[in-house]
């Protein structure tokens, strides 16, 4: 894939990723953040932290299934970076607009909501991945132990979704979607993997490490 | 024009009659034999987002005795940031679907354990006893709130014009019922009808308002047409909305989010700081409307109701009986 193509798609990326900060910035200018904007930044940014991290789970299955579309690769790491800077801003919301950054209201919090400790895990655990995500690092690592690393992503979307569900009330079934997508995505792995080993034998997977120049 | 007192022409409507005018020309396609499906694909082309279920002008009194100090909601967001899951789990979707039930006619059954067996009609509750303005606070368990300027009197007059049986010890509230007029019905699963109760001295506290308006207007179908109660210290699910049935009862009625979660959503859910459900802390709320850096506040035990109500609940253990 020529350079100059890749430097243009890697633009398109950022541009999209940003889309939704710009959306909720401007939306908050438009004071259109609807009656309740705490609980509005709160969603969005939660469910785009989820969104980007199916992007990111999906690549993997996608360049497997169809090896033409290998170079997908090459925007994994970034994308997962957005993923984790929505996170960041999600976490952000609590600390300020819900416990006010008080540390009694957030030690409360995490000792008795079982939502909060599951959102924060999710968070926590994608701290390492964000913190691995040079190019550097990779390097040091060596590409077996950070694509293993990296499977942290897996339980962070779990304890995501959980986080999710048990966030809202019952009979609310909003996380369904996010649910069946990432779920599905995960699920897809072992089979993209044995449909992979029936079809061609011995001949090796592509790697998956994200090395390639970011 | 006007056949009731509280009705005024239509020209001292004010504009949420936008809405009404709406509903007047489907009524007349439909008249004009469109036919019911064609009419149910027009609403979808021509209802915009922004609904307001207008309201008839009501001769109401403020009563000063309530909402001192308090600041009202703005009646457009009063207006469409509702829990009301007849009409769909979002929190739009009551002022977008809530037009389709038909408030008209109405009649509240009251019924068991009650002297005089009565079936009113929303003209009578209208005359029974003079109306007030009430500025309440109102705290929803999803740990948001707002003030709200209600209209109506105290439930206790209608209890006492119905003359309950000594034996009666709780009132329930049952909602309307209706899935051909309530989308959320169908789709929401939940155990329907809506039904809710407060303990006698609760139901005949004088806080406790027999609520028929908002605004100083008849209510908008999604805060509760035409009739509904206002439990102003406890959790808004307390406050049934669109009640069809008041039962006079002698053992604690079954009421729905305590059927759905019978440990997150006790029976009394007065509204209290230090019992916590588990999403949510009740320590601190969300003012609706207030700018995002404002809006957190921290909740008052019994919403600042404690001084009227507190004595209901003496000797009891409100984390026991939440």
């Amino acid at each position: 894939m020529p350079k100059k193509l890749i430097i243009f798609l890697k633009v398109l990326v950022h541009l999209a990723c940003l889309l939704p900060i710009a959306w909720l910035v401007y939306a908050g200018f438009e004071n259109n953040l609807g009656p309740d904007p705490t609980h509005t930044v709160t969603f969005f940014t939660g469910r785009s932290t989820l969104r980007l991290l199916a992007i990111t789970l999906a690549i993997s299955p996608v360049r497997k299934l169809i090896p033409k579309l290998g170079w997908l690769i090459r925007f994994r790491r970034l994308v997962g970076l957005y993923a984790f800077f929505y996170a960041c801003l999600h976490l952000l919301t609590y600390v300020w607009l819900y416990a006010g950054f008080s540390l009694a209201a957030m030690e409360q919090d995490i000792s008795h909501r079982r939502f909060i400790v599951a959102g924060l895990a999710a968070w926590l655990l994608m701290v390492p991945l964000a913190l691995t995500s040079t190019n550097w690092s990779i390097r040091k690592l060596g590409g077996k132990n950070w694509n293993r690393l990296h499977k942290l992503t897996y339980a962070a979307a779990i304890a995501g979704l959980v986080h999710y569900w048990w966030g809202v009330k019952p009979g609310v079934t909003t996380p369904m979607f996010l649910t069946l997508l990432i779920g599905g995505l995960l699920l897809a792995r072992p089979v993209v993997k044995a449909i992979k080993e029936r079809k061609n034998g011995d001949r090796k997977p592509p790697v998956a490490v994200g090395a390639e120049k970011m | 024009m006007p056949s009731k007192k509280y009705e005024l022409p239509e020209s001292e409507i004010t504009p949420k009659s936008v809405f009404l005018n709406r509903r007047k020309f489907m009524m007349g396609a439909a008249v004009a034999g469109v036919g019911l499906a064609a009419a149910a694909g027009v609403d979808r082309l021509v209802s915009p987002g922004t609904k307001v279920l207008a309201g008839t002008k009501l001769p109401a009194t403020p009563n000063p005795n309530y909402g001192k100090g308090l600041k009202p909601t703005s009646y457009q967001d009063i207006t469409h940031y509702n829990n009301f899951y007849e009409f769909g789990t979002s929190k739009s979707d009551p002022s977008e679907n809530a037009w389709r039930l038909k408030t008209e006619p109405w009649t509240v059954e009251v019924e068991g354990l009650v002297h005089k067996k009565k079936t009113f009609d929303i003209d009578q509750l209208m005359k029974l006893r003079p109306l007030e303005d009430r500025v309440y606070r109102f705290r929803c368990v999803e740990a948001w709130s707002m003030v709200i300027p209600w209209v109506g009197y105290s439930l206790s007059e209608l209890i006492k014009a119905c003359d309950p049986l000594s034996t009666a010890r709780y009132v329930q509230f049952i909602s309307v019922d209706r899935p051909s007029q309530e989308p959320g019905i169908m789709s929401v699963n939940i155990p329907w009808p809506y039904s809710e109760g407060l303990r006698m001295d609760e139901a005949m506290h004088p806080l406790t308002l027999l609520t028929l308006g908002l605004y100083g207007e008849a209510l908008p179908n999604q805060s509760g047409a035409p009739v509904r109660v206002i439990v102003p210290w406890k959790y808004g699910f307390k406050s049934a909305k669109s009640i069809v049935k008041i039962r006079f009862v002698k053992n604690q009625p079954p009421t729905t989010w305590n059927l759905i979660a019978p440990n997150e959503y006790g029976f009394y859910s007065n509204v209290n700081p230090n019992v916590d459900h588990t999403p949510w802390s009740q320590a601190r709320e969300r003012v609706i409307g207030a700018p995002i850096w404002k809006q957190l506040q921290p909740t008052q035990m019994f919403n600042g109701y404690a001084d009227e109500v507190a004595g209901l609940y003496k000797g009891m253990n409100l984390n026991t009986y939440y």
